[in-house]
């Protein structure tokens, strides 16, 4: 049981990669990539300044604030310089391992006996039960922020921009700046599922972050496909189908490996399970003609 | 209200695709006028809307909008002043969003988009009222995304939009070119409708002769990036539709 609860915490922590991937890639039409790159930024950012004794809620506007600068470059370097969105996010990644590297000064930081955002308050006597209050709030917290910005005003321009360009500038919306804040919200959210991340499991490593864009992916995936499905159009929906994509896919993952596959062959049946997840739609669409 | 002068604007210089879209416009629209632009393809009518909206910038030339020069303005800094239709209805409207996002959006065309929620019950009313203007009965589906109207509907919304906020140009590229011809003639009286009653400086271009002949209070013929024929309003008035057929010929 302890096993699938640890599924559903990882999931939590999950999440708002998940909803920085939604804003990106269903929101702004945007694949990034710099998604690796900026959640092991926040990783590392939290380690070191963890190591370094700042409290946690001090560590988090500075990662979310490093996260979004992350994510501005690659909008800048998309938007001014015409590059490929795909492109400009894998040069930022790339050039983020260096900067990662050089901030942690070698390639693992372990967090022993540092205290983070789980022990800075007691809920529940059972570590566990703890953590997942404080990560539930924590959720809560971010989903609620994101839903109402959505629902502004700047909120429908930013949906705009990605779903007809030609018209949000018709209607005065500058949309290369729309881009750069988008993809600064988006590695924001990521960078914030690396510090919740690092602290949950007691670590920052330089390679946590390889892959990490699937795991996004397969959540927005997982809700795309029962936003379809049952053709849901409210925003707030949709959030919680995000989230809940995020721990779906971490379950999967979770039963994958209790019932005995090599953990090996774990990257080969994410793809395969995003693989499934993707197709699903179109297969059953095939069957009803 | 518009004022062009010597405007050029060639694509791909110095390439041997080069070509001079524009070549040396000047072209002065009074408030309240409704020009009507006709010219056969490649004759530069899009390219001359586009820079007056602003998606594109001249080569050379200025151009000006209420007295204020814009020439190197982006076109989303110009919605202060213009409001567009675009030729494909898909263009004007955001698909996945709803009908009544989409109106909040146009009705802050000219105002920053802030960190509020704008939409609110007496929006909501007011986006109703409008809609009702058109007959259409889509007053009561403005939860609905823009994608599941028809072309018809979109476009007749998004000229609807257009007022929606304080406007003063309004620019129509073929408008109908995508409409079956009953969508179309709503889409157009529409327009007629709402130039008159707001006031509005319309630009319409069009390739089909009858919508130039009955709209608009002047027309202008362009061939190679330049104005070719220029009628004012009893110019206009005295021609007949075959006068307009005849110079396609």
């Amino acid at each position: 049981m302890d096993f699938y609860l640890t599924a559903l915490l990882q999931g939590f922590c999950f999440s708002a990669i998940a909803l920085g991937i939604y804003i990106s890639m269903k929101i702004f039409n945007i694949p990034d990539i710099t998604t690796d790159g900026s959640y092991t930024l926040g990783g590392t950012v939290t380690a070191v300044l963890l190591t370094h004794h700042l409290p946690a809620f001090a560590i988090l506007p500075i990662v979310i604030a490093t996260g979004a600068l992350a994510g501005s470059i690659t909008g800048i370097i998309h938007t001014k310089l015409k590059i490929n969105p795909l492109l400009a996010g894998i040069l930022v990644m790339t050039a983020l391992y260096s900067v990662n590297l050089t901030l942690m000064g070698r390639s693992n930081i372990p967090l022993l006996n540092v205290s983070s955002i789980f022990s800075l308050i007691n809920i529940s006597g059972d570590p566990n039960h703890n953590t997942f209050w404080i990560l539930l709030f924590f959720v809560a917290i971010v989903t609620l922020i994101i839903g109402y910005l959505l629902k502004t005003d700047f909120g429908i321009a930013m949906r705009a921009t990605g779903n007809s360009e030609s018209m949000i500038r018709a209607l005065g919306v500058n949309t290369d700046r729309m881009k750069i804040i988008g993809l600064a919200l988006a590695n924001a959210l990521t960078a914030t599922s690396g510090y919740l991340m690092t602290q949950f499991q007691g670590f920052a490593d330089i390679n946590m972050g390889i892959g990490i864009v699937i795991v996004g992916l397969g959540s927005v995936i997982i809700a795309e496909s029962l936003i379809n499905w049952f053709k849901i159009t409210s925003v707030w929906l949709s959030l919680v189908l995000v989230l809940s994509g995020a721990v779906i896919f971490q379950m999967v993952l979770a039963i994958t490996l209790n019932i005995g596959v090599d953990a090996n062959l774990l990257k080969l049946v994410t793809a395969a399970f995003v693989l499934l997840i993707v197709s699903l739609p179109r297969l059953s669409f095939k069957s009803s003609l | 209200m518009i004022d062009l002068k010597s405007i050029h604007k060639t694509f791909n210089k110095g390439k041997a695709n080069q070509v001079d879209a524009i070549r040396g416009v000047d072209l002065a629209i009074t408030e309240k006028e409704f020009l009507v632009i006709v010219g056969s393809n490649g004759s530069g009518k899009t390219t001359l809307l586009n820079l007056i909206a602003g998606s594109i910038l001249p080569g050379s030339g200025t151009v000006h909008i209420d007295g204020n020069d814009v020439t190197k303005l982006p076109d989303y800094q110009r919605s202060e002043w213009i409001a567009r239709v675009f030729q494909n209805p898909l263009s004007g409207t955001a698909p996945d969003l709803s009908i009544l996002d989409n109106f909040r959006l146009a009705a802050i065309r000219t105002k920053s988009k802030g960190l509020s929620i704008g939409i609110n019950e007496s929006f909501k009313k007011s986006v109703k009222e409008k809609i009702t203007m058109l007959g259409m009965g889509l007053e009561n589906k403005i939860e609905q995304p823009m994608g599941t109207l028809s072309g018809g509907q979109r476009q007749a919304l998004t000229l609807l939009m257009s007022i929606m906020d304080s406007c003063k140009v309004l620019l129509l590229d073929e408008p109908t070119a995508a409409l079956d011809p009953r969508s179309a003639e709503i889409v157009m009286r529409a327009a007629d409708k709402l130039t008159t009653e707001f006031g509005l400086t319309t630009i319409l271009i069009t390739h089909n002769l009858k919508e130039a002949f009955t709209y608009g209070n002047r027309i202008i013929q362009m061939a190679e990036g330049k104005i070719i024929k220029d009628l004012n309003k009893q110019e206009k008035a005295s021609l007949k539709q075959n006068d307009i057929f005849d110079w396609f010929a």
